[in-house]
């Protein structure tokens, strides 16, 4: 309504005729379409009042609706002013028109009731002459009487482009650099080079994936990590190589099926398969499939067309002239996309089509590492022993893996206790050897297990992580959603003799690559074995093989020490068993019952069932079983199991290294029906075939229309609406709100633009100039509308609608992160690469499942990259991101909230992050600010902050803190202590703590100001 | 006069900014309420993973008698069905006993004594019935009555409605508990989010592990005082600007910190159990900190009593595609006792009568066996329980046919739910609309029908 004030009263100031998409369609759309629109099966009275020759025709009883030029004679008129019971809108439907409204109502019968197309679907008219924005928004604003403000002072100016076009607030020199410069082009120079930074690339690419809904994990059911971010990458790419938009629409769209498709191409087309999915049991795939052909018309209907076509998924559009038929014509494109209803979450289909992003030289590479390993593996083979043999030797019991009952077990800062003959806690089973964990539970750790395994002679020293269901996560860390064990090592007391491995081995039937065996003893801190078991109910069981064979007396102990210092928080073992081997035991335990205590074992009950068994009567399985044990147990074959294993290890470690990520593979395309009512049961209605929105024209395409047939078509002169959706969508990133404000809905329920000129100026100029993205946002930013000042307001223009000053905005979420990193100093600037997860607060993740999750915070200078980088969990975000309005990415999203709540201000004040970013800003603002008083340091560190000087009293109010917090520190040493122990970044060391953790409490009030996270 | 389309979307600060709106929200967008409320807030004992309709709330001998057989094809034919997909279809009779409780001799499963004993405050509603067959979709529905993510839950609506009645607590408080036996299916955040509704409205969910409020604890070593001392600074530095930008964003922003330091302070004595008497631990069955149901449901009176507007206890682990009968029994235990102690502890408090208390989850149990002893999803008939706040106690409303399949008689769906618990609350369902994608988005669709039967 207001709205709507503003716009007939800025018409009526300027006595200009009632215009139909100004004025008459916004009040109709919303009050009348909805019965009298374009929807057939809810018309009333088979009036429909959007088109003009429906209007005026003349119903049965002779009465026309809208007698053009005779308002009187108008039965609309009559209704809408009746006051009676047959007032329209009905009260029913709960719309009351406002007297201004009937009015103009009226007035526009009166002028002749002249309709117009809507805006949003009339072609591109580029405005006459040399126009330009500013010449466009003033004429408009000397129309209504209204000033533009002055431009806004260079501090400010640079403050403003600084966060619009990279996120990044500029440094206090560069401020400086800009203020100072005299030259005639300072501010041009200034705008090419920031639109020429990878920041810039970051800041768009933040937006456009909210908009193609790009996140990290799948978003339904168990939300599982889905391979996506080099999709991201590609996105980013593009944006730094300013790719013409045209190109980039597709190859997301259709990029499989260009002709001789770039792996970049093809994951351009992840775009497709980046929605959310289900691996629940129980879905039924129709149902589904039905959800992910939804979400693409959705999603790309709102992203290239600013339109609303999910509205006609179960009828036609109320307001806009989309029917159903439009909306399954639309989904029909994307029919031959290949994927299935259930999405698998593991296991070797995970996520379904793929692209291994190899380059040539890692292809080649990794052929050759595993033609290492096939030849080793053959090499193996040739020395296969027998089953007699093997059971001889079994039967014997040299196969056996012998439980080690410990006599001590310590670890740096947790609680080792040894179940021997007692208990195991909650169960009637003795321990038989285990030891459990509890107690502090630092990221790292290191156990130190002594067994004393009396007389003997062992071949092979194994380490068994048992899960259980008091652990978090997976239940086999104390802390993590996987167990890391970065090295074992081994000394024989007396005497002190290290004990050397051969080659190690691990019963998981499927480990991660990055959790190879060979890990545990590669002197490697940095890697680990382990196990992420899900569900396939093994037990992750190390064996170590001997160089030579250990002999112990009675009185022998062995100390085992268990590291886990790899990067992986809290990976740290619960619960463990150590065993012995005699001779060459395999790799393998029988799974841990809740009934029956774990026994020494020979060999395990799989394959003895195999053994039992005649050779034709195994299944392939279990004749690879039977010919791995063989293996592994022949005594002869040690050196080529060591050499195997090594191989193994060296394809693992690479094979992680190179990414994977979703992408679209075309197949057969499935026949789309319209589903009515949307219902995916529903059979009976007809097939359609692939077709643009009917209303909007028909492609000139012979047979079955592509994927790419319709990118091409979004991206045509024929189509207005993906160059005024995108320019709309960019007006925002520089405003705070589009030039029409309903960013994901240019059509008749969205907003008539007051500056509908000025979008088409932008959005001629945009695909003239060969859809150069670039050179669109350049051209907005070197406005003068746009530099200028944010100040004042206008009670005649209270939203600012005309644009005589520029907005306030407060930063997004990612960027508010950005800043207090950049200003603090410990920003990680890194392009593109895998996401990474940000401290977070324990347990926020407990309500997922299969599997149960723990998270494991980045460690190093992943730590403190860029918001745009974090780890995008659909349904848990994290959580400092969620208070500040990010799109959680489960659908497309064009327009963020702009919320000021608590929950964001104790996100600024009590966050890790930003606690650590204010930390690493003191420890700076120490070492840089040149006076040493605790006012100029609190000057200097709000001087990084904001980029200007605090005036005197802003500088009284951080001197009088800094003197509070001093008081404090110096009599609390101990609190000084705790607060700088905060994040890993490291410290300042010689520094007086108590000056430190004052200057701290500065920054951290400069962190948290409302002009720190805002643009003005 | 203001529509509520001009503060949607992202609305440019130093235009009208967010401060007219954070006013209209602290008392709440219907002023005045559509018509007079019969209560003022919900407590919502959410049983996620889809309860057994059979053997909790809906008794069915026809099903005892139909025990091995096949089930017939007239009830089943088109129908959704999730896991028991291309299986055979078997009737499986009710694994527990029922019993008739109190002067209106309702029937609960034997199992549940104590919510018997108060059953005269209870409306029993046998006929709801949903459209989504998994648990993200039918929870996404029961939450925000659409299946697409993005929509305000409930608890949003309400509070978007009626603004809170308390400036120290966050007016939408959302608690989790886990119970043992079934399967824990996760439970997106998205059920509480405030989707297109500004995100102040967004239930703040409160941890039984680590901080009660996500971000509540001041950094180590720093103390209250210099955290109060910090926030008074930022407060000057901020009025500071505001006197040079008018700005009214950045009142805002300092009454957020206000709020965010009020918070800090009275979550402790919120959390603080040990001012309860033993006998009110002892008849919840409450051990303060242990997270159980039983304790949230001691916490949600208490965040009741604080003026906190909608309070929803999330139990999980009622998804029993096995055993049936053995983890009914263990989820009566964890939730028989707790839910009947908080509705004798809201009436003695005389809070009954303006509290609405909803239990029941996403969907109810096929009557058909899964794996020989346990039953799988099922959306045509399910049993859900409102007492107080204006609701009829001591009735049961509407039936499953005989097999306790579909609801037929007086079928109540998510939208009509969704309509009354509003009404009761004095909001017409049809009226408190948000503008969004050109529609008028309420939180009951396109549909939803008050169910007057059952109001007081």
């Amino acid at each position: 309504m207001l709205l709507f004030l503003l716009c007939s009263s800025l018409a009526l100031l300027a006595q200009e005729p009632v215009r139909f998409n100004r004025d008459i369609r916004p009040i109709m759309s919303d009050t009348c379409f909805r019965c009298h629109g374009p929807d057939r099966s809810s018309r009333m009275a088979n009036l429909r009042l959007d088109i003009r020759e429906e209007a005026i025709k003349p119903n049965r009883r002779g009465l026309a609706p809208i007698v053009p030029g005779d308002p009187a004679k108008s039965h609309i008129i009559q209704r809408i002013f009746s006051d009676g019971g047959n007032v329209m809108p009905p009260v029913s439907a709960h719309k009351t028109l406002t007297a201004a409204q009937k009015d103009t109502i009226r007035r526009w019968v009166a002028e002749g009731a002249v309709y117009e197309g809507h805006w949003a679907y009339e072609p591109v008219r580029r405005p006459a002459g040399n126009a330009s924005i500013d010449s466009l928004i003033r004429a408009r604003l000397a129309k209504s009487g209204l000033q533009p403000a002055t431009e806004a002072d260079r501090r400010t100016l640079i403050r403003r482009l600084s966060l619009d076009l990279t996120g990044i607030p500029p440094a206090p020199e560069e401020v400086d650099r800009f203020v100072n410069d005299t030259a005639a082009n300072a501010y041009e120079r200034l705008v090419d080079r920031l639109i020429g930074s990878q920041r810039y690339a970051e800041k768009q690419a933040m937006h456009w994936l909210d908009a193609v809904r790009y996140a990290d994990t799948a978003g339904f059911h168990g939300d599982n990590p889905i391979p996506a971010w080099p999709y991201r990458d590609y996105v980013l790419q593009s944006i730094h190589e300013n790719q013409p938009f045209d190109q980039f629409t597709r190859e997301q769209l259709a990029g499989d099926l260009l002709p001789n498709a770039t792996p970049k191409q093809k994951t351009a087309s992840a775009y497709n398969r980046i929605l959310r999915v289900s691996a629940e049991g129980g879905v039924q795939p129709k149902e589904y499939l039905a959800k992910y052909g939804a979400d693409r018309v959705r999603t790309t209907a709102t992203v290239w067309l600013g339109s609303t076509l999910g509205c006609a998924e179960c009828h036609d559009h109320k307001f806009d002239p989309f029917t159903a038929k439009d909306f399954y014509a639309m989904k029909a494109f994307f029919a031959d996309i290949k994927e299935t209803g259930l999405v698998p979450d593991r296991g070797p289909k995970a996520w379904g089509s793929q692209l291994d992003l190899a380059t040539p030289e890692q292809a080649a590479k990794r052929a050759g590492l595993k033609k290492a390993v096939d030849e080793a593996s053959a090499a193996l083979a040739k020395h296969r022993g027998t089953v007699e043999e093997l059971q001889k030797r079994n039967a014997a019991g040299e196969l056996r893996w012998e439980y080690q009952r410990p006599v001590a077990a310590s670890a740096i800062k947790a609680k080792l206790t040894i179940h021997n003959d007692a208990k195991i806690p909650g169960t009637e089973l003795t321990g038989n050897g285990l030891v459990v964990a509890s107690g502090p539970n630092p990221e790292n750790e290191t156990y130190t297990i002594t067994i004393a395994p009396g007389a003997g002679r062992w071949a092979q020293l194994g380490v068994m992580a048992v899960q259980d269901e008091s652990l978090p996560g997976l239940g086999v860390a104390r802390g993590a959603d996987r167990l890391m064990i970065s090295e074992v090592e081994a000394e024989v007391q007396p005497g002190g003799k290290k004990l050397r491995f051969a080659t190690a081995a691990s019963g998981v039937g499927f480990y991660n690559l990055d959790q190879n065996p060979m890990n545990a003893i590669d002197g490697n801190p940095a890697t680990g074995w382990g196990g992420s078991p899900y569900h396939d109910g093994m037990l992750p069981f190390l064996a170590l093989r001997l160089q030579e064979p250990l002999a112990t007396k009675a009185d022998t102990r062995i100390v085992i020490r268990l590291r886990q210092d790899t990067p992986y928080r809290k990976a740290t073992a619960g619960r463990v068993r150590i065993a012995l081997s005699p001779g060459l035991a395999a790799p393998i335990m029988d799974p841990q019952s809740k009934k029956h205590a774990m026994v020494d074992q020979g060999l395990p009950a799989a394959v003895t069932a195999a053994l039992k068994k005649t050779a034709i009567e195994r299944s392939e399985d279990e004749a690879a079983l039977i010919a791995r044990v063989l293996d592994w147990t022949g005594e002869p074959n040690q050196k080529q199991v060591a050499a195997l294993q090594a191989a193994q290890a060296k394809l693992d470690a690479f094979t992680f290294s190179i990414p994977r990520v979703l992408v679209t593979e075309a197949t057969k395309p499935e026949p789309t029906r319209i589903l009515a009512r949307g219902n995916f049961m529903d059979e009976t209605s007809p097939v359609v075939e692939p077709a643009i929105p009917g209303f909007l024209g028909r492609l000139p395409v012979e047979g079955r229309a592509s994927r790419l047939d319709l990118a091409n078509w979004l991206i045509s002169k024929d189509n207005p609406l993906t160059a005024r959706a995108y320019v709309n969508r960019q007006w925002r990133i520089f405003f705070g709100t589009g030039l029409s404000k309903v960013l994901e809905d240019l059509g008749s329920q969205g907003e008539w633009p007051v500056h509908a000129d000025v979008m088409d100026y932008l959005a001629a100029e945009f695909m003239d100039s060969g859809w150069n993205r670039k050179h669109l946002a350049k051209l907005i930013v070197m406005s003068e509308t746009y530099r200028q000042a944010s100040s004042g307001t206008s009670e005649q223009d209270p939203e600012n609608k005309l644009l005589s000053r520029q907005n306030r905005m407060r930063v997004d979420a990612e960027i508010v992160r950005d800043v207090a990193l950049s200003v603090s100093g410990l920003l990680t600037e890194h392009f593109g690469g895998p996401s990474v997860r940000p401290y977070q607060p324990e347990g926020y993740l407990a309500a997922l499942n299969f599997p149960k999750r723990d998270y494991s915070a980045t460690r190093g200078p992943d730590q403190y990259r860029r918001g745009l980088y974090t780890f995008w969990q659909r349904t848990f975000l994290h959580p400092s991101l969620v208070a500040f309005d990010a799109a959680s990415r489960e659908e497309c999203t064009m327009n963020r909230t702009a919320s000021n709540t608590p929950l964001q201000a104790l996100v600024l004040l009590n966050d890790p992050s930003f606690v650590e970013a204010s930390r690493v800003f003191a420890q700076h603002t120490l070492q840089q600010s040149p006076a040493k008083t605790g006012e100029a340091r609190a000057g200097w560190a709000f001087r990084r902050a904001l980029g200007r000087a605090p005036n005197a009293e802003e500088l009284g109010v951080l001197a009088e803190l800094y003197q509070k917090a001093l008081r404090k520190f110096d009599s609390d040493p101990a609190g000084a202590a705790a607060m700088l122990r905060v994040g890993d970044a490291p410290g300042l060391s010689g520094a007086n703590a108590a000056e430190l953790a004052a200057t701290m409490t500065v920054t951290r009030a400069v962190l948290n100001l409302h002009e720190t996270i805002t643009r003005n | 006069m203001l529509t509520r389309r001009t503060f949607l979307g992202r609305t440019a600060a130093g235009a009208l900014g967010m401060t007219a709106l954070d006013q209209l929200l602290a008392k709440g967008m219907v002023t005045p309420l559509h018509h007079k409320p019969t209560a003022k807030r919900v407590i919502f004992l959410y049983q996620a993973g889809g309860p057994s309709h059979l053997e909790t709330l809906d008794y069915k001998p026809r099903l005892a008698e139909m025990h091995g057989k096949p089930m017939p094809e007239s009830f089943t034919k088109g129908q959704q069905i999730a896991q028991l997909q291309g299986k055979p279809l078997i009737c499986y009779g009710p694994q527990l006993g029922f019993k008739k409780f109190g002067k209106s001799g309702q029937e609960l499963c034997e199992l549940f004594p104590q919510m018997g004993s108060v059953s005269d405050d209870l409306c029993i509603i046998r006929s709801m019935w949903g459209e989504q067959i998994n648990h993200d979709p039918a929870h996404t529905l029961m939450n925000t009555g659409s299946i697409l993510a993005g929509r305000p839950s409930m608890g949003s609506w309400v509070l978007y409605g009626l603004g809170a009645e308390t400036e120290d607590l966050p007016g939408y408080v959302v608690l989790m508990s886990a119970g043992r036996g079934g399967q824990m299916q996760p439970i997106a955040a998205r059920q509480w989010s405030a989707g297109i509704l500004p995100s102040k409205l967004q239930g703040v969910k409160l941890n039984s592990i680590g901080d009660p409020v996500l971000y509540i604890q001041n950094p180590d070593g720093l103390g209250a005082e210099l955290q109060k001392d910090t926030i008074g600074a930022v407060g000057k530095l901020n009025q500071a600007a505001y006197k040079s930008l008018q700005d009214p964003e950045i009142l805002t922003r300092i009454s957020q910190y206000e709020m965010a330091f009020r918070m800090q302070t009275s979550v402790p004595g919120l959390m603080d159990m040990s001012t309860e008497p033993k006998s009110v631990l002892e008849d919840y069955g409450a051990t303060p900190g242990d997270g159980s149901f039983a304790s949230n449901c001691l916490l949600a009176r208490r965040l009741a009593e604080r003026g906190v507007r909608f309070i929803q206890l999330y139990h999980r682990d009622w998804d029993h595609h096995g055993g049936v009968k053995a983890n009914v029994a263990l989820k009566a235990e964890e939730v028989d006792r707790p839910t009947a102690a908080l509705i004798r502890d809201l009436k003695q408090r005389g809070m009954l009568e303006d509290t609405l208390v909803v239990w029941g989850g996403e969907f109810g149990r096929t009557p058909m066996s899964q794996g020989g002893d346990g039953r799988d999803h099922h959306i045509k008939g399910f049993s859900y329980i409102l007492a107080g706040g204006g609701i009829r106690g001591g009735i049961t409303h509407g039936a499953t046919d005989e097999l306790g399949y579909a609801a037929v008689e007086k079928p109540v769906s998510v939208h009509d739910f969704h309509a009354t618990m509003l009404h009761v609350l004095g909001i017409d369902h049809l009226r408190m609309t948000v503008k969004f994608q050109g529609l008028d988005a309420r939180l009951t669709g396109v549909s939803g029908e008050v169910v007057k039967e059952i109001l007081a």
